[in-house]
């Protein structure tokens, strides 16, 4: 039974289940809903909550837990020759969920009966052939004990399946049953369905936990991985970054110091675009621009932000690229010939300047807004003119917050992925030159996960480490940013 | 704020001047200070306005041809015999490929068009589809065989390009797909009426063909791909964000666990969004086995991603309902939730919903974490059958296809991908549109 079904019947049942739950409420009472504790429909949502509530939550728990399960189980039965073939002991289970997969598509489509798919051996037929036929490729010949595993794979899971599903329903009849069974005129149904709500409610608020949870073990763990494959030193102290494209290991150069330059490079000059103008365009917008102007400038300014960032990847890639050449390159209107591609530090520096435009100005702005209208009126009514209360007054007041500005800006430039992707190039090299095409943290992820890499190869494991070191660094400038304008803002409240 | 900017005080009474009406070179100075400083911020303003006229007039002008596509226009007779021989042949179209060569050049001639080409050279005008389209609509309609149909064939993307001004006759003297003297050809039958250029519905509509035909290529599947994640995360992220809104904003005691929480929501607003793919990644698709590319785990990275959004736009709007309805409502003998579930949350509803709007467009744009579960490096030929399989089954995004052609290097691929974002920036701005009217209409001051 799939998923799908399981999900509506228990749903169907909590609707059956309110519906019931709140008659028998009214009938216990005589019809007469005043000598009821609750009103009756708090009777139904209790049934109702109490059916459906804990056999979702055991189906998801379930769904998430099975292929973990199964999985530990047939790896410890993998013949270490497999594992040999296969390279490790994760590429090995990979083949052979991959067969389990092939072999549940192939009964699904109707190539086989389900008894076929038990009993296959090699020997008999060609698997891989009579799989292709239903569309699963199989990179290699499959060997018997693969498919075994395979097998015992799929019967592994159908009995877990079959379980979780008689489970399910039964929490979910026999918590059904059971509120049905207290529904009774003195039965605080509200007081219960209110606390069940608040909980699903800390349950919903908790998910933000998890996430980050999630994020930091699933970067730890191949983080982890990766370093017992490749050596540390090497990682965060190699200046060289040439992973083979074998993606089988050895001869891969994994030196994060190239990386991290680019980034750092890309993110400068992008600074150096947009807080000279985010700030000024604050500065005038919020001191200076009459009501009428800031109500059309501010908006307009903010639709920078609002576009996504593959159109600015796009823009960078064919626009502001094949621009900075005719300029700077070979034959160019300088005649300097700096850059010889379109892809550079500056491209991409540049587009992501304007898009952080928008992000410095209205962070800028409410910083200046929020200075003491008492400071501009003491520096005004002392002589000063309005810029130079601006710049002496106003700004050293609002430095802290602008400077917390800049980083969030600096911790966004420096996790912006498509703009880099698309316009920075692919090579990694420790340059000076802002004309030369470098690569940053953020688009080697991108090319190291994308396509066909294999999961548990140095190659693709670097990933993650990667990914460990952007999360470590732009989290360190964001609590590090809105510490200071936490700061900042309770000085002047 | 005063005016500061008149004339300054005087000079010391120890200076020659007197005169109160003349401006002493200091007080010119300052003023002129001031001015240069207004300037700047006038200049910075306008140099971010540029540069968004700039990025609009980019993306429609390089991105508005995609919407026209050339066709060239042929009345072809099916013969019963033709057809039957050409699919008992081992490879099908290439009969069909002749029969539409044969019906240019008869075409041609009548019209008096002439040329020394033999009919394969002549065929690069048309796209390499074009038999296969013939042959699908045969097998679809083989009662309509013995008539004369017409068809709209595609004309290759170079021809396709030349109508657009993109492909040049110098461009094509080393051009392996098409000569100079083609192009002379076309002229000639775009004045006889058999090429022309029309409105293209199966760039909006069509499926993503082959990585080598890009004037077949179309976004609909992968519009369809980004239906199908919104749906996900408007399901998921909409009634979790409200709860978690909820739950923090009126239930929460104040304690380390819930600033735990708050923490949590505010850093992870802040986390770059391809770390989010990267979770996506190791969590729904090795971690829980989900098949790779599928909306549905597009649609579940994307909401955790939307969720900070979400929470953080609508504890704002929760906020923002007075605490005399919380008291009101109270006070006539509500329990605390009923209070909240009866009248704030319905009051607070516009901004939730105008937060959520917003949260949407943000993931509809998003790229990056689509990139690591591999919505990308694939071609979204098909379009989902049904609804499972079209949370289940592999497909686009708009933003991922737009990446994809982008990295196709081609400037015909380059032409639609513009022609994407100026699809995808409009299902934006709809949504924003949505979004400011919502709060227009429905915003209350208390």
């Amino acid at each position: 039974m799939s998923l799908l079904w399981i999900v509506s019947i228990v749903l169907a049942l909590a609707v059956v289940g309110y519906f019931v739950g709140r008659q028998r409420a009214l009938s216990t009472a005589g019809g007469d809903h005043r000598k009821l504790h609750s009103l009756p429909s708090y009777y139904g949502f209790n049934v109702a909550l109490t059916g459906a509530v804990p056999a979702l939550l055991l189906l998801v728990a379930w769904t998430l837990l099975q292929p973990l399960y199964v999985e530990s189980r047939v790896a410890a039965n993998i013949p270490a020759e497999t594992i040999e073939a296969a390279g490790s002991q994760g590429l090995a289970l990979t083949e052979v969920r991959r067969l389990a997969n092939g072999l549940d598509l192939a009964v699904e489509r109707g190539a086989m009966t389900a008894e076929e798919a038990r009993s296959l051996s090699t020997d008999a037929t060609d698997v891989r052939e009579q799989l292709g036929e239903v569309g699963v490729a199989l990179g290699s010949n499959v060997s018997s004990e693969t498919l075994s595993l395979a097998q015992r794979y799929r019967s592994i899971s159908a009995i877990g399946t079959t379980v979780m599903t008689v489970l399910v329903l039964g929490i979910a009849l026999a918590g059904t049953a059971y509120a049905f069974m207290k529904t009774s005129p003195t039965f605080r149904a509200r007081n219960t369905v209110e606390r069940g709500v608040l909980m699903l409610l800390l349950g919903a608020a908790c998910i933000a936990i998890l996430t980050t949870l999630g994020i930091v073990l699933s970067l730890i763990f191949n983080t982890i991985e990766f370093l017992r494959l490749y050596p540390a030193a090497e990682f965060f102290f190699g200046t060289t970054w040439s992973p083979s494209f074998t993606g089988r290991g050895g001869g891969s150069e994994l030196g994060i110091l190239p990386l991290l330059w680019g980034t750092l490079y890309i993110s400068i000059v992008a600074l150096i675009v947009a807080v000279p103008i985010g700030l000024f365009a604050a500065i005038y917008l919020s001191e200076y621009a009459s009501p009428t102007v800031r109500s059309i400038a501010k908006p307009l300014l903010e639709v920078l932000a609002g576009i996504p960032t593959i159109v600015y990847g796009l823009f960078a890639l064919l626009t502001v690229g094949p621009l900075l050449v005719d300029v700077f390159g070979d034959g160019g209107l300088l005649g300097v010939g700096w850059m010889d591609g379109g892809t550079a530090v500056m491209t991409a520096g540049l587009v992501m300047g304007i898009m952080l435009i928008p992000f410095v100005s209205s962070l800028s702005d409410d910083i200046i807004n929020s200075v003491p209208q008492s400071m501009r009126d003491g520096s005004l009514g002392l002589g000063a003119t309005h810029s130079e209360t601006v710049r002496q007054v106003i700004l050293p007041a609002a430095l802290p917050g602008i400077v917390g500005a800049i980083l969030l800006a600096a911790s966004r430039a420096i996790g912006e992925t498509m703009i880099v992707v698309l316009g920075a190039g692919a090579a990694a090299r420790l340059s000076l030159n802002p004309f030369d095409a470098m690569t940053t943290v953020t688009a080697k992820i991108v090319s190291q996960l994308t396509g066909d890499a294999d999961f548990t190869s140095p190659e693709a494991l670097v990933a993650f480490a990667l990914g460990m070191t952007l999360f470590v660094f732009t989290l360190g400038l964001n609590v590090f940013a809105l510490w200071i304008v936490r700061r900042y803002r309770e000085q002047y409240e | 704020m005063s005016d500061a900017s008149i004339p300054g005080p005087a000079a010391p009474a120890t200076g020659k001047k007197s005169s109160l009406l003349e401006l002493d070179a200091r007080t010119k100075r300052r003023n002129a200070a001031e001015t240069r400083f207004k300037a700047y911020g006038i200049v910075a303003i306008l140099i971010g306005l540029c540069f968004l006229v700039a990025l609009l007039v980019a993306i429609v002008r390089n991105g508005a041809p995609a919407f026209t596509q050339t066709f060239v226009t042929l009345d072809i007779e099916l013969e019963a015999e033709a057809i039957e021989a050409a699919e008992a042949s081992v490879v099908k179209t290439s009969q069909y490929r002749d029969m539409i060569r044969a019906e240019l050049m008869g075409r041609m001639a009548a019209e008096g068009i002439e040329t020394d080409m033999d009919a394969n050279t002549l065929g690069q005008i048309l796209s390499s589809s074009e038999a296969g389209q013939m042959r699908d609509f045969v097998l679809e309609n083989p009662d309509r065989i013995g008539e004369t149909v017409t068809f709209n064939f595609l004309a290759s993307s170079r021809v396709d390009g030349y109508s657009k001004g993109r492909v040049t006759r110098e461009s094509l003297e080393r051009d392996p797909n098409l000569s100079p003297a083609h192009l002379d050809l076309v002229d000639q039958l775009e004045e006889a009426g058999i090429i022309e250029r029309t409105f293209n519905w199966s760039f909006v509509f069509g499926a993503d063909a082959s990585d080598s035909r890009p004037e077949q290529a179309g976004i609909g599947v992968a519009m369809i791909g980004s239906f199908f994640m919104m749906l996900v995360v408007l399901a998921l992220a909409l009634p979790i964000g409200v709860a978690a809104s909820i739950y923090l904003e009126e239930f929460a005691p104040q304690n380390r666990f819930t600033d735990f929480i708050e923490v949590n929501i505010s850093n992870l607003a802040a986390v770059p969004s391809i770390v989010f793919g990267i979770l996506g990644l190791a969590v729904f698709i090795q971690l829980v086995g989900l098949p790779q590319s599928a909306p549905i785990v597009g649609g579940l990275t994307l909401t955790l991603m939307t969720l900070p959004t979400i929470v953080i736009s609508t504890r704002a709007s929760l906020k923002a309902v007075p605490p005399s309805i919380r008291a009101a409502a109270l006070g006539v003998g509500a329990s605390k939730m009923q209070s909240v579930f009866h009248h704030v949350l319905p009051l607070a509803l516009p901004g939730i919903l105008t937060g959520t709007i917003i949260g949407l467009a943000q993931a509809l744009g998003e790229t990056a974490p689509l990139l690591l579960i591999g919505m990308v490096g694939f071609i979204a030929s098909n379009y989902p059958e049904g609804v499972a399989s079209g949370f289940l089954d592999p497909n686009s995004a708009m933003p991922a296809q737009i990446y994809e052609w982008a990295k196709r290097a081609d400037p015909a691929f380059y032409e639609r991908a513009w022609g994407g974002i100026i699809i995808l920036l409009l299902f934006l701005m709809t949504m924003n549109l949505i979004a400011i009217l919502l709060r227009r209409r429905f915003e209350r001051r208390w």
